[in-house]
């Protein structure tokens, strides 16, 4: 017997499937049928995970709101989903910046409204999904699902050059969603030599995966982490990614850099962490490394990018170098603010290209050599966009600065890396991000105004300083008070630490 | 006690920026923006004094109130609060920023009359004045650094703030750029001065750190390390060697933010750090030396370049620069409160400086080079009184107030047995008393050198107020400071008040006071002597006959040059680190590592499974019997391996 309020979890992943499915229904003509009748789905999808979220009690070890049914019982593959407060907070990122998304559509797709919509919903389920899974198979699903729809969003909506996009975007992720399926398998044959029977159960698979062999668990980690490596993505597997964002839409690269590349480092963190910890704690300085090299290369490149779209997809790079760090550093401080970048960097990148998006509606370009001096005509845009490219930076008293802080200072005295130099690099960063993105801004919105084509730019119109709003306030709610989502995530962090190295882990009951 | 709601001090400007930011567009009515804007300053100022003297009534021991808001990042044992703390030393500043800053404010109201962008002016500044309270009152170094970077945005945006005007060879877009760029250097090393100080202590409250580090035993290389982090970040907000390029750049601003964020508090925030944490820095032999030495460098440094510049905000911002130097010169000597003494009278001086180049440049239609300026005592009476005030306290001439406060730190370096740089400080200050009267006298004295079509006049009361006012402490501001050798039992009087501040420090500190009090007259005389030399010198030059420094210039063209262009620094970081950087990540690491390396593997490996499958697709003939020729092969081949 389960409690009523744990299928509002089930509800909440499948909501947007069903309202995709009754979107087929309405009639193609009424585009603004369409577009509300998605927006309201996504709303009411973001009110349930409010209920989550009011609902979980973050004094409480273990996953909630668990809802397990049989599903495929000859391989005791089980619908198992649950959250703890690290999927919470994902969760809740995913449903916030949906409707959010979905609204800034409203003028910018105009062409097959209701197939783009179904897509959008569809997307929504497989990322809510994958947060939620417990059962391995179960989150393979969902993160091929939601692989199809990103696609074709990219590979229709997108610019001149989506299908090469499209394609390289999918092979990249094909190619280490394939392994990390053979090491979904291999863990479940590896069950039935222990246990006797076959299964992916997550909860059940991290208490045998450490007998394995020494070689059989490194072949396996590789696996698992290269696919959310490539995802996330790792320096040097992050080529696909300028591509993918500079021919998606808008909302796209919004839901692409906001939650998609958070698959990779929840996976990171959740599945190579716990299942593997031996692995983990030894590939740590490694892969630290990689996350500090991203840190680094992502702000050099983004500095030199021409295009708007792709500086911030480097930067993209260079703020997921940050939360491998912080996931690899294993210590309270650095995860915490591993987790909280993730979410920052959902905010604040997913701003960024919303505000990339609407100059590109108006100009048809995102050069930065095409502007300047912009601020004269559109004060608000440039304010708003001062503000994002501040949180983006870093500055205190806004979210990023949270996130980065707590990695950086987590990272410093971290047992397990065990030295100063990779704060030390990883620090340079904070140097970095003030460099490319101070340097567009002023480009884009200093200067005199002498391209005549920006002479009679019209600034943004109430609906896009309303679907940005939100974001603002979120912004500054965690830069100022992070405590409302550090305490949901906090005992959920120290317990995946503790389950991978209870001896370096000191836990301190406040 | 109203010292308990002290944070109001700090919550109105914030107010004011609210206000002004979001309906100042909407409103237009300057007076209202202005009053507005004024006021909030005004009222954090009236809380400051009354604080003031309620604390000062109490007993010594008792001067030290924490308001805690509310918690603001708490993870593991890290534990930070927005909580503020009132003590000496924050008071002093307190009152110095939001005093000199409600001057300023109003001063404003005038300079900036009829600019469009008026109340996004006055909106930067009540956020300016926000951020730098909580830098000064944070009880916590992570809240400082709040403070520390959010002053770095206000003055990021000033400087900036007529974005699309052209400013020397470049733009007043990029010049507020580099000083965030510059700032953020050093907010690297604060950051991992932070870090290694969580590491060391666990915890990051001033109260607790500084505490623990008088009662466990330190390792030196870690206390040298940390307060030396700590001093990058000082160098780089303080102007200081080797980050100070950003200070003349940020001349590009306004006047009245010259005045405020760039002389009289932002730039001595550094300062300010270094003092708070005084009981680090003196358990760390290495970085006192290294404070008191680039101090001391780079009050010369700067100094020697402000003797040839003729704009007339650079030699001032130069001038700056140097006087920073004396304070770190201090500091970086032990002489914590002398320091925190000329950071005080110096927002006096400098601030009026400003405020009255300010006056100047307006009376003169924007001009700022002072070779087309030239006897405007006449035209502008008051600016020419409170300016000769400010130069005569600046080149330390008694009993105004530059007087005292330099002479303590020339002093105290000469008593802690720092020659060379006592020195350095002495020749410092003849150059400075030379600079500002070159600048004095090539502005207001002798004939007229600009065309006869400006009329100069002089500005309304509403700058000429504050600049009165600030003479006045220009002026006295010196008598609370006045050394133990002239007031005798009852000592000096801000050294005391500050004594509890600097109490742990100066377990730390041996010196050895062989020096009498006679000593003490002797050097105050000598440093009167080089005041004096300087002014007669820029008299004599630049007044009386101004051949010989024609010629000399022409006989040291090349050193001339070199001081012209400020010893190339700019040049030669553009050429050492920022091409390179610009270049590689262009050259490199984008078109050739991302493109054409790692792009070309992945779409070479995609090419050769094509081309492959082309081969390989051949295979598929349709033809049966040769799928089942090819199986018998394999069949036989199976069987052949299995058997041997």
């Amino acid at each position: 017997m389960m409690p009523m309020k744990n299928y509002i979890l089930t509800l909440t992943i499948f909501l947007p499937l069903i309202g995709a499915v009754l979107l087929l229904f309405i009639n193609n003509e009424k585009k603004n049928l369409l577009r509300y009748f998605s927006l309201i789905i996504s709303v009411i999808t973001f009110i349930l995970s409010l209920g989550l979220f009011f609902g979980y009690r973050d004094n409480q070890v273990g996953f909630q709101f668990v809802t397990k049914f049989e599903w495929i019982k000859s391989l005791n593959i089980s619908y198992h989903i649950g959250i703890d407060g690290i999927s919470l907070l994902l969760i809740l990122l995913t449903t916030f910046l949906t409707p959010i998304t979905i609204l800034s559509t409203w003028e910018s797709i105009q062409t097959k409204v209701k197939e783009f919509l179904f897509f959008f919903l569809v997307l929504e389920t497989g990322m809510i999904g994958v947060f939620a899974s417990l059962d391995l198979f179960l989150f393979y699903i969902f993160w091929e699902a939601m692989l199809i729809p990103m696609y074709f969003i990219i590979g229709i909506w997108g610019g001149e050059n989506r299908i090469y996009a499209a394609i390289k975007f999918f092979l990249y992720t094909m190619f280490g969603s394939l392994l990390m399926l053979v090491a979904i398998i291999a863990l479940g044959v590896s069950a039935m030599n222990q246990l006797g029977y076959f299964t992916t159960d997550y909860t059940v698979l991290k208490t045998i995966s450490s007998n394995l062999l020494y070689s059989t668990q490194l072949l396996m980690f590789l696996a698992f982490a290269l696919s959310f490596a490539i995802k996330v993505p790792v320096f040097p597997f992050h080529t696909w990614l300028p591509d993918a964002h500079v021919e998606a839409p808008t909302a796209g690269s919004v839901i692409l850099a906001g939650v998609l590349l958070k698959m990779g480092t929840y996976g990171l963190l959740r599945f190579c962490l716990t299942l593997f910890p031996q692995i983990s704690i030894d590939l740590a300085p490694y892969l630290s490394v990689l996350g500090i090299i991203g840190i680094i290369y992502g702000a050099l490149v983004s500095m030199v990018q021409p295009d708007m779209k792709k500086l911030i997809a480097y930067s993209s790079v260079s703020h997921l170098g940050f939360v491998v760090l912080g996931i690899f550093a294993m210590t309270i401080e650095s995860a915490q603010g591993a987790l909280i970048q993730m979410i920052n960097h959902g905010l604040s990148t997913g701003a960024l290209f919303l505000l990339v998006g609407m100059i590109y509606d108006r100009r048809h370009t995102r050069l930065i050599s095409e502007f300047g001096g912009i601020a004269k005509v559109v004060p608000i845009y440039s304010t708003i966009l001062l503000i994002v490219s501040l949180s983006s930076i870093g500055l205190p008293g806004l979210n990023g600065f949270i996130g980065e802080f707590l990695i950086l200072i987590g990272t410093f005295k971290s047992s397990v890396l065990n030295s100063y130099w990779y704060a030390a690099f990883a620090a340079t960063g904070v140097i970095f991000a003030a460099v490319y993105l101070l340097w567009m801004y002023q480009r884009v919105v200093f200067g005199k105004l002498e391209n005549q084509h920006n002479k009679d730019l019209k600034d943004l119109n109430s609906r896009e300083i309303g679907l940005l709003l939100p974001i603002l306030l979120l912004i500054v709610w965690i830069g100022i008070y992070p405590s409302t989502f550090l305490n949901k995530s906090e005992l959920s962090i120290k317990n995946i630490l503790k389950e991978v190295n209870p001896t370096k882990v000191e836990l301190i009951k406040k | 006690m109203i010292t308990n709601y002290f944070y109001i001090a700090v919550i109105l400007p914030f107010i004011g920026f609210l206000f002004n930011g979001l309906l100042g567009s909407r409103i237009k009515n300057e007076k209202i923006i202005g009053w507005i804007g004024s006021g909030v300053v005004g009222i954090a100022f009236l809380i400051a004094v009354f604080s003031f003297i309620e604390v000062i009534s109490l007993p010594v021991g008792e001067r030290k109130i924490i308001i805690p808001l509310f918690k603001w990042i708490a993870v593991e044992r890290l534990d930070i609060s927005f909580s503020y703390l009132i003590d000496p030393l924050s008071l002093v500043m307190a009152l110095v920023v939001t005093g000199v800053g409600f001057l300023i404010h109003i001063y404003s109201i005038g300079y900036m009359h009829g600019d469009k962008g008026f109340w996004r002016f006055f909106a930067y500044l009540n956020l300016f004045i926000f951020m730098m309270m909580n830098l000064i009152l944070a009880d916590n170094f992570v809240l400082m650094f709040l403070g520390w970077e959010g002053v770095g945005l206000c003055s990021y945006l000033l400087i900036g703030f007529w974005y699309d005007r052209k400013f020397d060879k470049s733009t007043t877009a990029d010049a507020a750029k580099k000083a965030f760029i510059v700032n953020r250097v050093g907010d690297f090393g604060f950051l991992l001065g932070m870090f290694l100080i969580y590491k060391t202590f666990e915890s990051l409250n001033f109260e607790e750190v500084f505490v623990l580090a008088t009662k466990i035993p330190l390792n030196e290389v870690t206390i040298t390390l940390i307060t030396l982090f700590l001093f990058i970040g000082a160098t780089g907000k303080s102007a200081q060697i080797p980050l100070y390029v950003w200070l003349p750049d940020a001349m590009a601003g306004p006047t009245p933010v010259s005045a405020l964020i760039h002389a009289a508090t932002m730039v001595t925030a550094g300062v300010y750090m270094v003092s708070r944490c005084s009981v680090l820095f003196v358990q760390s032999e290495v970085t006192m030396m290294i404070v008191a030495v680039v101090g001391a460098f780079t009050a010369i440094f700067a100094a020697s370049m402000g003797l040839v510049q003729n704009d007339i905000k650079k030699i001032l911002a130069y001038s700056t620069i140097s006087q920073l130097g004396y304070m770190f010169l201090a500091s970086g000597v032990g002489a914590f409160s002398a320091a925190i003494f000329h950071l005080t009278t110096h927002a006096f001086f400098k601030a009026l400086l400003f405020l009255g180049a300010g006056s100047v440049i307006h009376a003169m239609h924007e001009e700022q080079n002072i070779k087309n300026m030239g006897g405007l005592k006449t035209y502008l009476p008051t600016t020419y009184k409170t300016f000769l005030v400010a130069s005569l306290a600046i080149a330390g001439i008694p009993p105004l107030s530059g007087f005292f406060s330099k002479d303590e730190i020339l002093w105290e370096t000469y008593a802690s047995g720092y020659y060379v740089l006592y020195l350095i400080g002495l020749i410092t200050a003849l150059m400075t008393a030379f600079y500002v009267f070159r600048l004095f006298n090539l502005t207001f004295e002798g004939k007229p050198r600009f065309p006869s079509h400006i009329h100069p006049h002089e500005s309304p009361k509403v700058m000429t107020v504050p600049l009165i006012i600030l003479a006045i402490l220009s002026a006295i501001g010196g008598f609370i400071g006045i050394p133990e050798v002239f007031s005798g039992e009852k000592g000096n009087l801000f050294k005391n008040w500050l004594h509890p501040i600097y109490e742990p420090a100066e377990t730390y500190l041996f010196h050895v006071n062989l020096h009498s009090h006679a000593t003490e007259i002797l050097l105050m005389i000598i440093s009167v002597l080089a005041g004096v030399a300087g002014i007669l010198m820029a008299r004599h030059f630049y007044l009386k006959s101004i051949k010989p420094i024609d010629w000399a210039i022409s006989k040291f063209k090349k050193l001339y040059n070199v001081l012209f262009n400020k010893y190339y620094v700019d040049e030669i970081y553009d050429l050492l680190i920022v091409t390179p950087i610009v270049k590689v990540s262009e050259k490199f690491l984008w078109k050739i590592n991302d493109t054409l390396l790692i792009d070309g593997f992945i779409n070479g490996t995609a090419e050769i499974i094509n081309d492959l499958a082309k081969v390989i697709r051949k295979v598929q003939t349709g033809i049966v019997q040769f799928y089942a020729l090819i199986m018998i092969f394999g069949i036989t081949l199976i069987i052949f391996l299995l058997l041997i």
